[in-house]
């Protein structure tokens, strides 16, 4: 409002004793400097994208060298992940089987809990209860989660170790609790985005034809916000799966294949980010937590493809096909 | 009224309204629970940790004694370095997405593009900050580095924040200052860029928040175990405040006897973090109710 | 007399878009709503079936009886006053879903479980609409691929399957070709034999046509009711008469 007023709208100085080539030029100079600004924004927007692309060649300049010594697949399911052994084992299949266990399990606790926050937040809550859960959610997104981790290490840790009597509370539960609350918030908003898109008719719809409000939730809201839902989960499990401090601190650091839900794991993430630092630089070990982050890009990025497409779908058909 | 078959049916048709409802409000208590839980806890157990040496000295005996002034100094600067990054870039594409092109094959890479780099896990881009500005450009370890890939991760922030304030304004802004012959540069960098101003500076904020806790992108290019001096250059290494928790919580051989200085600093983090984005939360609600075109 | 308004006002917040409105529908007749915009024709109508209890902030004064009983009294249950008084809506509004699903979700609400019922109840609320020979051989279809008209009588075959006493519809055919909107004013002139229809139309001509009673709103008062012939006419009231005589509104 006050932006329209404050700011003089730059009307062109009064053309008064100017010849008419002066204004051409002056038009003319204005001409390009529109279409240089318009290029150079361009360009500058188009960095995302060169990023992505940086990202991609340097994560396979360093990561595939690791190829000279072991095959694809001995990498991708070698079951010994032994990589300052001599001769070391670079098979990191105990590392994705970690990384989809905690995933999995997180998005199990995650899933219901968003959703349904979400269904409160949207057709529920009374307009101040909202806006709080609102910023409740938002402020979880927030805690970093070097937090979150150190949390279910001092605090969750000690506990399911003592109530469950475990060898160590630093296990797949504890990170998966932990993730889920990391992953909540994402699945929660954007499906809340989803329902809040539902339009206003079909509810009405449903109340005329005497439907009670769950009804009306559960048969129009939620059936014609699924493909919303949907984007919100996956984004909600590439957030989980990707995520690193949480699984370093908490989901105890074995690189074996679990047994059980309270074995030790060490997905992908944790294995990069503890490792790095002791990797001599260049060494076959350096080459190959590169290529276990190329794996978890390339998973992290179908995810969000794929979640990109249901929404984008979902953009162009409109609800009209459920 | 009066149908009676029905009536029983319609009892059993408000139970599981009733259960359903009742299920959704325990798992909003849940959540709500479990963000005031966290709080409280490190609240209780760091608040006593809290002091004026605590927050001025730098750490001593091996980290077990001392405060954390060079994380803190860290933090703020690698922070500071990323939105120095992020910001006009980030504002700059949302400009390009809203106000130029709406529609085509190239927006549409570019959106997928910007999509696809939120979704790139941090410790991903740690690697690539590791692989690229640290070890191909030969930054080293440095604020630089890490400023840098701090500030790419929360570009995708800063962009969707940047376009739904620009979106939120008015059409007619800018029809007004482009009927009396503005030409468009000026149209958005006077009409619509002010008014979009606030809604910047909220993403702006939430970025802040954002990259001032983030561990693993700069775990491996700007992040010192410990020194003891502040950093002189772009090109000096730094203790950051979220790498410094991990350190003191995992690593070395006093982590039982440093549960109080680990507890203080994740309560300092916190503290900064949510204080951040409480700030961001109230300036948009605050903007939101302002605005009333 | 189904339905009866006594002395009902009606407020959104502080603001007051309903006076004073009495008023009694017959049943089994067509019942007209005019009025120029805003004066609250929409408001009465979702006040008869409680959809503006939808609506926060929003607060009835007075008494309306359906069958006698107050559907307002604190006892009164909206859901099952709705299941007996359908509602159709000004833009079309099927589910997007199946033309099949549209209008079984009604009366699946209800408890009805048994296949054969169920089909049959389809095919004669849709015959009842009009629409059974267009839409026999694509009730698997969505009903988002049908044209604007026949998504309207779908609508209406959908509140039929309720097995309502009362039809309210607000302006059914404002949002429909003049084609479409005759169709619509021979299924009404068909189903009011069977149900109530209390009908808003900003259609004088419509009004005239399809009803046999008339009530005139102007700012959220009740001016003049009576049987339709009277008021176009021969009104009772000046607004009346410049109203349909077109000299405002
Ligand atoms: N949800 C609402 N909140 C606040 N005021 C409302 C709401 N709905 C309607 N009103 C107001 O109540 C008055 C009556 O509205 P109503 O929709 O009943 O008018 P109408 O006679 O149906 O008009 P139209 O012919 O344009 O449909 C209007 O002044 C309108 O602004
Ligand atoms: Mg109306």
């Amino acid at each position: 409002m006050c932006a329209v007023a404050g700011s003089k709208p730059a009307v062109p100085a009064k053309p008064k004793k100017r010849t008419i080539m002066e204004s051409r030029k002056r038009a003319l100079t204005s001409r390009v400097r529109e279409i240089i600004i318009k290029n150079l924004f361009a360009f500058l927007a188009f960095i995302s994208v060169l990023l992505l692309g940086l990202i991609v060649l340097f994560l396979f300049r360093e990561g595939l060298p690791i190829f000279k010594q072991i095959s694809v697949s001995q990498f991708l399911f070698g079951s010994a992940w032994y990589p300052t052994y001599n001769p070391p084992e670079y098979g990191i299949w105990p590392l994705i089987v970690g990384s989809v266990i905690v995933t999995v399990l997180s998005c199990l606790i995650a899933v219901p809990f968003g959703l349904l926050a979400a269904v409160y937040i949207s057709e529920i809550a009374p307009a101040r209860i909202k806006e709080i859960l609102k910023s409740i959610i938002e402020l979880l997104a927030g805690l970093p989660s070097v937090v979150l981790g150190f949390f279910g290490m001092v605090i969750l840790a000690p506990w399911m170790q003592e109530t469950f009597d475990l060898p160590t509370g630093l296990n797949i539960v504890n990170a998966s609790v932990m993730l889920a609350v990391m992953a909540i918030p994402t699945i929660s908003s954007i499906s809340e985005d989803a329902l809040y898109a539902v339009p206003r008719e079909y509810k009405e719809a449903s109340y005329a034809l005497g439907a009670t409000k769950y009804e009306t939730i559960a048969k129009v809201a939620i059936p014609a916000a699924l493909s919303g839902i949907s984007t919100a989960v996956i984004l909600g499990m590439a957030r989980a799966i990707g995520e690193t401090m949480v699984v370093l601190m908490v989901a105890g650091g074995s690189a074996a294949i679990p047994r059980g839900l309270f074995d030790s794991v060490r997905p992908m993430p944790a294995s990069i980010a503890a490792e790095m630092g002791e990797a001599p630089f260049q060494s076959g070990h350096y080459h190959a937590l590169f290529a276990t982050g190329i794996v978890l890009f390339f998973i992290t990025l179908a995810f969000n493809l794929v979640a990109d497409h249901i929404s984008n779908r979902f953009k162009e058909e409109g609800s009209g096909t459920l | 009224m009066n149908g009676q078959p029905t009536h029983s049916l319609m009892k059993w048709r408000y139970i599981k309204q009733g259960v359903f409802f009742g299920v959704v409000r325990f798992a909003a208590l849940i959540i709500t629970l479990a963000l005031l839980g966290i709080i409280v806890f490190l609240l209780a157990h760091g608040w006593r940790a809290i002091t004026w040496d605590f927050l001025t000295l730098s750490p001593m005996d091996s980290m077990t004694k001392g405060g954390i002034m060079p994380a803190i100094v860290g933090t703020f600067y690698l922070t500071v370095g990323a939105i120095i990054v992020a910001l006009p870039l980030g504002v700059v594409s949302a400009i390009y997405l809203t106000e130029y092109a709406k529609q085509g094959l190239f927006i549409r890479i570019i959106r997928v593009g910007v999509n696809c780099l939120a979704g790139v896990p941090s410790v991903v881009f740690g690697l690539f900050g590791l692989g690229f500005f640290v070890v191909f450009l030969k930054f080293g370890s440095s604020i630089l580095a890490g400023a840098l890939t701090l500030g790419f991760l929360i570009l995708p922030t800063i962009i969707g924040a940047a376009e739904e304030a620009l979106k939120a304004v008015p059409q007619t802004f800018r029809e007004a200052s482009l009927a009396l012959g503005v030409s468009k540069w000026r149209t958005i960098s006077r009409i619509v860029l002010p008014s979009a101003l606030p809604g910047i500076l909220t993403g702006a904020i939430l970025g802040v928040g954002r990259a001032a806790g983030e561990t693993a992108p700069i775990m491996f290019t700007a992040a010192a175990f410990f020194t003891s001096v502040l950093p002189r250059s772009v090109f000096d290494e730094v203790m950051a405040l979220p790498y410094h928790i991990y350190v003191l919580a995992t690593a070395g051989t006093h982590i039982e006897q440093t549960r109080p200085l680990q507890y203080g600093t994740a309560l300092v983090l916190i503290a900064l973090v949510l204080g951040v984005d409480l700030v961001a939360i109230v300036l948009r609600s605050m903007v939101r109710r302002k605005k009333r075109w | 007399m189904i339905i009866q308004t006594k002395n009902v006002d009606f407020f959104y917040g502080a603001f007051r878009a309903l006076t004073d409105v009495t008023l009694d529908f017959k049943k089994n007749r067509v019942t007209a709503l005019i009025g120029p915009s805003g004066c609250g024709k929409s408001t009465l109508l979702r006040l008869l079936n409680r959809m503006n209890d939808l609506i926060d902030g929003t607060r009835v004064e007075g008494e309306i009886l359906f069958e006698g009983q107050n559907i307002y009294a604190p006892n009164a249950d909206p859901v099952e006053i709705r299941q007996r008084i359908g509602m159709v809506f000004q833009k079309p509004n099927p589910f997007p879903k199946s033309i099949f699903n549209n209008i079984t979700y009604a009366p699946k609400l209800a408890g009805i479980r048994d296949r054969g019922e169920i089909e049959a109840l389809v095919e004669e609320s849709l015959k009842r609409a009009v629409l059974w020979d267009e839409v026999k051989d694509i009730l698997t279809k969505s009903a988002m691929t049908l044209s604007g008209g026949q998504q309207q009588r779908l609508c209406i075959a959908r509140a039929l399957a309720m097995k309502p006493d009362v039809i309210l519809m607000d302006e059914p055919t404002s949002a429909l070709d003049p084609i479409s909107t005759a169709k619509i004013e021979e299924l009404i002139d068909t189903l009011k034999k069977h149900y109530t229809i209390i009908i808003v139309t900003h259609n004088m001509q419509q009004a005239a046509r399809i009803s046999e009673y008339t009530g005139f709103f102007y700012m959220g008062k009740l001016i003049e009711f009576n049987v339709t012939e009277k008021i176009f006419t021969n009104p009772d009231a000046k607004q009346t008469e410049d109203y349909i005589t077109g000299r405002f509104g």
